[in-house]
């Protein structure tokens, strides 16, 4: 699926929920289920450290396509995290590079993804950006 | 006795709504809300009074000049000054201890010296003088605590010494609420001739402050945690140490004459107040001490530690919950976690229920590390709390646990 078929999917789910008790109930459900980031990765170098959340992030590239795994030490970032890991991995560094990522406004979520809110995941965002944009030069030279 | 529901009333945001439910504000620590008095001084200067102070022959510029130099006199007042001269405005708390880190660091520290805080203090009062060492190649030694949060006074004891050049410590701490004894600090400090700065934004809003009887050599407050404007605040200092401080920043209204060979520099205090002051905060900040007098500091204090106890009651009787702070002399600061739940999730669903509290390392991360931990909850009150919002805050927690434990 491209990535706005996977965003339109999200704000399809969360369309059900009537209040916020049930959309973080989701949330902290998502986080949950994350899948488990190997230790190996939760290192310093791949640390983004805000005052609130403190979030990892690890991107690698197979097939030409970027596999993310994150994690955090907050279930509620988790699930968000659940959320951009779910559009943005296993697609092509250059589709990354170029996503408008309108599902966390949609979805009623647009507060922690605020350049303000200093809960890592902003961070993240660029992280995974970053990432991308390293690895289409890298496939660019291949 | 306050009339908590009539004080409720001077505050307009308290009648708002967040996330569709009554607002229930719990971080003042991080700033108060303003009280109408406040409200309507800024608007009555800013449509009918406005002109730069200290400058203007014309009706306008005078009639604000004195207004903000009365409010400079309500300060003194306030916290039992000896004169306006000993009143410096600056733009907050952090903007005071710059000044004095600068001026009297500049001054009177050199290679070698050493610098006494403690490991509770808010970055404003870390960083400065961090910085200040750096620059001058001397020592920060920083005080531990014990175990419940006090500050460990025979760490003062064996630092003190002829190296040290000043003491800087909060007076009550942002984090564990702890109300430090710094009178004791103070006399200790000056059996060696040793200057102490105390900084007061937490505690000057929770009770009486007096000079006189505290004896310290600077004393700092911000005026947004004072249920005053955003970006004014005090510098109280001994003439003695502001009549030998260089000037912290040049320009307009601090000088006496300037020509292009020299600069002589104003009085006191307006050496140190340099460029266009903040005269409508300043202005602001006198009606908000003119608000808490009316009510009296005393009452104040009274009320919120009925707030305290009863939060600290409630903190007893819940299951999985750690409070950070438990010393007998504490301010209306609660700040805990939740077993098992880490603070970002405990503060956004609280948020989601109109409550709001501070999450994170609150400006301390030296103390988050020293008593390890990433971060807290903290739950702040003000003169304006109710017991029915000490009880929602714990009927939110019971929620996060269920949610999230």
């Amino acid at each position: 699926m491209t990535i706005n078929e996977i965003q339109d999917q999200i704000v399809e789910e969360f369309s059900v929920f009537n209040d916020w008790m049930d959309r973080y109930s989701y949330l902290i459900e998502l986080g949950n289920g994350l899948q488990v980031m190997d230790e190996k990765y939760k290192v310093d170098q791949n640390l983004i450290k805000s005052c609130q959340s403190r979030v990892w992030v690890n991107a690698d590239l197979a097939d030409g396509k970027i596999v993310f795994t994150a994690d955090s030490d907050a279930i509620i970032t988790k699930g968000i995290i659940a959320l951009l890991i779910r559009v943005l991995s296993n697609q092509t560094p250059k589709d990354i590079m170029n996503a408008n990522l309108y599902f966390i406004d949609k979805i009623g979520l647009k507060e922690n993804l605020s350049p303000t809110r200093a809960n890592g995941l902003v961070g993240m965002v660029k992280q995974m950006r970053d990432y991308a944009i390293a690895y289409n030069s890298i496939l660019a030279n291949q | 006795m306050l009339d908590i529901q009539k004080i409720r009333s001077d505050f307009p945001i308290l009648s708002t709504t967040v996330c569709g439910k009554p607002l229930v504000y719990l971080d003042n620590g991080a700033t108060a809300q303003k009280p109408n008095v406040v409200i309507d001084t800024i608007n009555r200067l800013h449509t009918r009074q406005n002109a730069n102070i200290h400058r203007g022959v014309h009706y306008l510029s005078e009639a604000c000049t004195e207004e903000y130099e009365n409010a400079r006199r309500s300060v003194v007042t306030f916290i039992n000054a000896n004169s306006t001269r000993e009143i410096v405005f600056t733009a907050g708390t952090t903007a005071a201890i710059n000044l004095v880190a600068s001026s009297f660091g500049d001054e009177f520290v050199q290679e070698g010296n050493e610098i006494i805080v403690t490991i509770m203090e808010h970055h404003s009062n870390f960083v400065p003088w961090q910085a200040l060492c750096r620059r001058k190649n001397a020592r920060l030694r920083v005080v531990d605590l014990t175990g419940d949060g006090d500050l460990d006074l025979e760490q003062f004891q064996e630092f003190i010494g002829e190296k040290t050049r000043l003491i800087t410590v909060a007076q009550t701490s942002n984090v564990l609420g702890t109300v430090n004894p710094v009178s004791d600090i103070i006399k200790l400090a000056h059996s060696y001739n040793i200057p102490v700065l105390v900084d007061g934004a937490q505690s000057v809003v929770h009770s009486k402050i007096d000079m006189q009887a505290l004896d310290c050599d600077f004393f700092t407050f911000s005026g947004h945690k004072f249920y005053g404007p955003t970006g004014i605040g005090v510098l109280y200092a001994k003439e003695k140490w502001l009549d030998v401080m260089p000037p912290y920043q040049y320009g307009g209204d601090m000088v006496a004459t300037v020509t292009v060979e020299d600069t002589t520099f104003a009085d006191l205090p307006l050496k140190f107040e340099a460029g266009t002051a903040n005269y409508i905060g300043a202005i602001g900040l006198g009606a908000a001490i003119g608000y808490l007098e009316g009510l009296g500091m005393e009452n104040i204090q009274q009320y919120e530690q009925e707030l305290l106890q009863l939060a600290h009651k409630l903190a007893d009787e819940t299951a999985g919950m750690t409070v950070y702070g438990r010393t007998k002399r504490k301010a209306g600061i609660l700040s805990f976690l939740l077993d098992g739940i880490h603070h970002y999730d405990t503060g956004m669903i609280l948020d989601k229920m109109g409550i709001a509290v501070r999450t994170g390392h609150l400006c301390a991360e030296p103390l988050m590390t020293y008593m390890g931990v990433t971060g807290l909850v903290r739950a702040s009150f003000g003169l304006y709390n109710t017991k029915e919002e000490v009880q929602a805050l714990f009927d939110g927690i019971k929620k996060v646990q269920q949610m999230l434990g």
